[in-house]
């Protein structure tokens, strides 16, 4: 359940730079999550979902780019991508190593405009309708940056 | 239409009120531990064990992360610690600002060391930096030797894991070749130290590497 303070988190930092930048309204989200952090995409999404109503964020669409963990070896130079389970050198087997990438928990950018915001149905339930349309199952996949 | 770039941590607020504690501990001589753990892995059975062995060395205070109640910082204060308390009303993890509080109730010039005993949770509080030296896990062995697989990131970004209830190992199948292996494949760094906190067993190697990660703070 940490990904609903997370989210307040990025909304946060959002309307503060919205503020500044004399646009009302946020159209798009962007962020970049490192896998081997703990944070569930769906989780993410359903926080979106439950936060943004009756914000300057509630006609905005949420992209989440997904960093694929990569690590150095100190002991033969390699670097490498490697899953959430195991970090040890695939090459020399050396416990030597250091994560470079994989935890990320960045706020990217913002699309916003001065158009006005298309009224969403004050009688939907914006759970119900997260669950209707099959929650993040629904949602394209995240983009995942690898190698 | 515009682009608003960031670029910046989502966590920001978190992490430089973090780094406010941090500076501020460390120019206090404080050296702060974040323990994190399941709920019944042993976390306050472990920090009184580790006031019985250091509060002759170290003068100690305990910060006490729980969802509601102060039974943990109640058996605190019964050793003669200084114990807060902070309820977190249902948030499944503690936060920079809350141990900012914390801190100002305690007397941080007459305090050589602080516990965090973190809201019991293998998930949560991983991503929170509250302004500590070391995040330190314990995995105890009824809760079985696939913790790591299920839970990587705890294990991945600890100072060290403590496996406790060693006492239990004979009731339990709990494989600890697995569970080492697990452990150093996530972590290769990470010292394991397999204790029983009520028991005594094995508890001298951690306040031993305990003492070590503070006296090198003091340096």
């Amino acid at each position: 359940m940490h990904e609903m303070s997370i989210m307040q988190s990025v909304f946060d930092a959002a309307f503060k730079a919205l503020n500044q930048s004399g646009e009302t309204r946020i159209t798009e989200i962007k962020l970049t999550i490192g896998e081997m952090t703990e944070i569930q995409d769906v989780s993410l999404r359903f926080a979106f979902e439950a936060l943004k109503p009756n914000t300057p964020a509630r006609n905005a669409t949420l992209s989440i780019t997904m960093l694929q963990p990569r690590s150095c070896c100190h002991d033969c130079d390699a670097e490498y991508t490697h899953d959430r389970f195991t970090m040890l050198c695939p090459h020399c087997g050396s416990m030597n190593v250091e994560l470079l990438q994989g935890r990320e928990l960045q706020i990217d950018a913002l699309e916003a405009d001065n158009e006005p915001f298309v009224d969403v149905d004050p009688d939907v339930d914006p759970f119900a309708q997260f669950l209707y349309q099959g929650g993040a199952d629904a949602e394209p996949e995240p983009e995942r940056v690898g190698d | 239409m515009s682009t608003i770039d960031l670029n910046k941590p989502i966590l920001d607020y978190n992490d430089r009120l973090a780094a406010e504690n941090h500076a501020l501990l460390r120019e206090k001589g404080v050296f702060v531990l974040d323990l994190m753990a399941s709920p019944g892995a042993g976390k306050t059975s472990l920090i009184l064990a580790t006031i019985d062995a250091l509060r002759d060395r170290y003068n100690i205070a305990v910060i006490e992360g729980d969802i509601a109640s102060d039974v943990d910082a109640a058996k605190v204060k019964d050793y003669g610690i200084p114990a807060v308390q902070i309820n977190t009303g249902g948030s499944c993890h503690l936060e920079s600002n809350m141990i900012r509080r914390a801190l100002d109730i305690l007397d941080l010039d007459a305090l050589d060391l602080i516990i965090i005993e973190n809201v019991g949770n293998l998930v949560c509080p991983t991503e929170f930096f509250l302004g500590e030296n070391a995040k330190v896990m314990i995995l105890s062995v009824p809760e079985g030797d696939d913790k790591p697989l299920k839970y990587p990131n705890i294990f991945q970004i600890s100072r060290a894991v403590i496996l406790n209830k060693l006492d239990t190992l004979p009731v339990f199948d709990f494989n600890r070749a697995a569970f080492d292996d697990a452990v150093r494949r996530l972590n290769p760094q990470a010292p394991i130290f397999p204790l029983s906190a009520t028991t005594g067993e094995g508890v001298q190697t951690w306040i031993t590497w305990l003492s070590e990660q503070i006296e090198r703070c003091d340096g």
